[in-house]
């Protein structure tokens, strides 16, 4: 057992790779936090369901480069991701424009939700309308159950 | 009557819900529309492939061709490389842009499987293709007399692509290049 512990230990220390692997130096800690959140926003093209943060697709890498540049010469936030919208369309924003086509994306939530929220009033008032004691016989009902014990009674 | 319809409910939302996935499964999601369409061809200056000289917007263009974007290291391109050679026989006009690619590799593949290309352009750091929105290769830009992209084609051009999909719009654009 103790010889093998230090296997063990290694394997513990063992961290998992992280996907990017180049790092940049930026001249301005506020600048590395806007490439962090703008990476994490743009979609790889290449790649479908993963942004250019978690891609190592060689045109992720080109992309952060340029991001990384862009931020450096001081491009502002919506200007880069209009410089990307540019090149490869809407598609590479994971928080897509607000706009016709989009209208829908956004809304549905809301709509969803507020569906939810009358069809939940409705039920509950529905439920609400029904007389109390619904299970108590009424004098008639009464009357017609005694009516079935006996007769079944006297069948027997 | 209405809670009879309620009954129904469930079926209908079904079929609704059953129609989308129907129409989702005939959708390809890697098939992305160029934001480039009817919008000018990137301003560029990069050099020739294997010559001296330096090639822009002015010097490449001015008819209906294809741009096809290419490289060694793209396996794809292998495959498409003899339709190409073979439509540039036909007459088509085609340039190259060799995509973030090494000058010397280039031209030896050139030489090997031979050039269908009237020129290459070197885009050897992707600025061009990057202004394109290339997002791998193969992809092929069809461009026309006034330097308008027309269409973009993400993947191998075979003979099925060329007569269903470029050769109609490239008809097309030819036919009005006359008039």
């Amino acid at each position: 057992m103790l010889r093998q512990l230090p296997l063990l230990l290694l394997v513990l220390l063992a961290l998992p790779a992280l996907a990017v692997i180049e790092t940049y130096q930026f001249s301005d800690p506020t600048l590395e936090k806007r490439y962090r959140s703008l990476s994490e926003e743009l979609r790889c093209p290449k790649c479908q369901n993963q942004n250019i943060a978690d891609s190592n697709a060689p045109i992720s890498q080109d992309l952060r480069k340029l991001l990384y540049e862009q931020l450096e010469v001081g491009a502002s936030d919506d200007e880069i991701r209009q410089y990307m919208v540019a090149r490869y369309g809407e598609f590479v924003r994971y928080r897509p424009s607000f706009s016709g086509v989009t209208v829908m994306l956004w809304m549905a939530p809301v709509v969803l939700l507020l569906l939810g929220l009358v069809i939940a009033v409705m039920t509950m008032r529905g439920r609400q309308q029904t007389p109390d004691g619904r299970d108590v016989l009424s004098e008639k009902e009464q009357l017609q159950l005694k009516a079935m014990i006996d007769k079944a009674e006297s069948d027997k | 009557m209405p809670a009879r319809l309620k009954l129904f409910l469930p079926l209908i939302l079904f079929i609704v819900l059953a129609l989308f996935l129907v129409r989702g499964l005939s959708l390809d999601p890697k098939e992305l529309p160029s934001a480039l369409i009817d919008k000018p061809f990137p301003e560029f200056s990069l050099p020739a492939l294997g010559r001296a000289d330096t090639l822009d917007k002015a010097t490449v263009g001015g008819e209906v061709a294809l741009f096809n974007v290419w490289a060694t290291w793209c396996v794809s391109c292998r495959v498409e490389h003899p339709y190409l050679t073979e439509l540039a026989k036909q007459g088509v006009a085609i340039y190259g842009i060799n995509y973030k690619d090494d000058d010397a590799a280039a031209l030896g593949w050139l030489t090997e499987l031979g050039d269908p290309y009237i020129a290459s352009i070197a885009d050897r750091e992707g600025t061009l293709g990057l202004d394109l929105g290339v997002y791998g290769a193969p992809e092929t830009y069809l461009v026309d007399a006034s330097g308008l992209v027309r269409y973009r084609h993400v993947g191998v051009v075979n003979e099925r692509v060329w007569t269903t999909i470029l050769r109609p719009i490239y008809n097309q654009l030819k036919s009005g290049e006359v008039n």
